[in-house]
């Protein structure tokens, strides 16, 4: 039931031209910021070269790549959340969901799913830039992949954010700048200073960056999990307010 | 006049057969309440029109039943599993069509048909033949391939129609279904309600009173809120009976002749041709005067009962009850 639903919301995405369209303008931005930072490697590489521990190409082009997408898909993730809940409240398809025979845990799992899967095309996608260095030079296979893992999930952290504030309005648009805001917040919560307050540990960036070093920190992977299972517990609570609510 | 005791009082023997049972059901927006202790139950192989004007708390039932909102007090059985313990089994016992189809337009109606039964838990295998058999009882199959955004909005309805009888629910809840079509749709859409009443409940909202006399065994009327009237079309004739005639004759004769015939209350001229004679219930002097017409040559050329119309029995109800 829930891959249903998720089928359709995936197949909904490919019929609008949005999908498409993200998955280029990424894809054409990402490119660029890949080409300039091989760029920068190459003007680098003399002094590298003089270095006893320099840094590889892996964290300086793949890491910088990946902490790039992760600003890019910050922008996006809004766009394709956005419509999950708030469009279906909009044009009354809700209530189709509502009265078949199916949970709200269902109806939610089902629509996180089907964005997840959307994005995994679209990580699959960006991990093909590092992938094609391969051709040239060899890559340290255990961070690109401790780097993806990273990306995907603070995607997973993302699309749950803007689940949940999608279940909160009626007006997409509402919901898409709500939750650009909402995870710049989160983004930006380790500006707040001193290195150790609970704030800083709360940044989806803090927990972010050990990934892309190719350190794989369990507790980093609990504190996005824990992340996503609150927003989608937020959301199916709010889903099922909806009928108390007037 | 309103019976409405024999109506809710159902018997052990009759519950097998009651496939919605509303007891009790409360529901307020802030501090208005649109529903009040609204009971009433639905037997399988009935129609029930439910009635009432803008705002009497018509859809809010309709949503409460259908599961799209939950009531504050009082309890929804579904095909013998309450709403709220076993949402599921509930709902899969159910076919609602809202207000406002719940249509994606970017979907062809077939694939928003096989859409809907996956979601009601149509197996696989069944689900094209149940798609096609939904497309048949309304007349959709030309359109299967078709972008439902491009059709108009009759068939934009009828979408949403099939979409609530797919899975041949023991329930049918619908909510206003002939807006936006043309009279033979309408013609049409009656015939399947009927139709759909022989083997399954269905409830039918709407305020187009012919369309519940047309397609209904039995007619609820509510009114803010709570019911006004639950009786069945046969027992609505006992309301909508005649009681009074009107008369024409090219020579009227003095009223108080007519006032001597057995059963005549009072009987008023309009100074023209017309006579309005009042009668007691379950005595018809139309026989009598038709031969006393003849007898003295008034010249009778119409004589016509005054049927209370439903809609005249409409408005009694509902105004009577708001202003009190």
């Amino acid at each position: 039931m829930i891959f249903t639903i998720a089928w359709r919301e995936l197949k909904g995405l490919f019929l609008s031209p949005l999908a498409w369209a993200i998955l280029a303008v990424v894809q054409v931005i990402l490119a660029f910021l890949f080409l300039s930072h091989i760029e920068g490697y190459l003007l680098l590489q003399p002094q590298l070269a003089a270095l006893r521990h320099a840094p590889g190409v892996t964290e300086l082009v793949v890491g910088r790549l990946f902490a790039s997408a992760a600003i890019v898909l910050l922008l996006v993730t809004p766009l394709l959340t956005m419509r999950l809940i708030s469009e279906e409240r909009r044009s009354r398809t809700l209530s189709l969901l509502f009265s078949a025979p199916l949970s709200m845990t269902e109806i939610i799992l089902g629509k996180y799913l089907g964005i997840m899967v959307f994005l995994t095309v679209l990580l699959f996608l960006i991990a093909l830039m590092p992938l094609s260095l391969l051709m040239v030079t060899s890559l340290d296979g255990g961070m690109v992949a401790s780097g993806l893992v990273g990306l995907a999930l603070l995607l997973a952290a993302f699309v749950a954010v803007g689940l949940f504030i999608s279940t909160l309005t009626q007006y997409p648009g509402v919901a898409a700048i709500s939750t650009f805001g909402v995870l710049l917040l989160f983004w930006l919560l380790d500006w707040s200073g001193k290195e150790d307050n609970l704030l800083a540990y709360l940044s989806l960036l803090n927990h972010y960056e050990p990934f892309l070093r190719g350190v794989f920190d369990s507790a980093n992977a609990v504190y996005y999990l824990l992340f996503v299972v609150a927003f989608l517990v937020l959301s199916v609570r709010r889903l099922d307010a909806d009928r108390l609510g007037g | 006049m309103l019976d409405q005791s024999t109506e809710l009082q159902s018997s052990p023997a009759q519950n097998a057969d009651v496939l919605v049972d509303v007891k009790d059901v409360s529901r307020s927006y802030g501090n208005i309440r649109a529903v009040k202790n609204l009971s009433f139950s639905i037997r399988k192989g009935e129609v029930l029109g439910f009635l009432g004007p803008n705002g009497a708390g018509k859809t809010t039932t309709m949503q409460i039943i259908s599961g799209n909102l939950a009531a504050d007090e009082g309890s929804v059985t579904i095909a013998g599993h309450d709403l709220l313990q076993q949402p599921k089994a509930a709902k899969a016992a159910l076919g609602y069509l809202p207000e406002q189809p719940p249509l994606y337009r970017e979907l062809t109606v077939n694939e928003y048909l096989d859409y809907c039964a996956a979601l009601n838990r149509i197996a696989r295998k069944q689900r094209k033949e149940a798609r096609e058999r939904a497309k048949e009882s309304t007349g959709l199959l030309d359109v299967g391939g078709r972008l439902i955004a491009n059709l108009s909005k009759g068939f934009q309805q009828r979408v949403a129609l099939a979409q609530a009888i797919i899975h041949s629910p023991p329930v049918i809840i619908l909510d206003e279904p002939t807006i936006g079509l043309d009279p033979i749709q309408i013609r049409e859409t009656r015939g399947l309600i009927r139709e759909l009443g022989k083997d399954h409940g269905v409830i039918l909202s709407t305020h187009i009173l012919p369309e519940v006399q047309a397609s209904c065994d039995r007619v609820q009327i509510i009114n803010n809120g709570s019911l006004v009237l639950n009786e069945t079309i046969d027992g609505l004739a006992k309301h909508m009976r005649s009681l009074s005639l009107t008369v024409a004759f090219r020579r009227p004769p003095a009223p108080a002749q007519l006032e001597q015939l057995p059963g005549v209350t009072a009987v008023q001229s309009d100074g023209n041709q017309h006579l309005q004679v009042l009668h007691h219930p379950g005595s018809d002097p139309t026989e009598e005067i038709v031969r006393l017409a003849t007898q003295h040559d008034w010249g009778l050329y119409e004589i016509q009962p005054l049927g209370v119309s439903l809609e005249e029995l409409f408005v009694e109800l509902t105004s009577e009850k708001s202003q009190t």
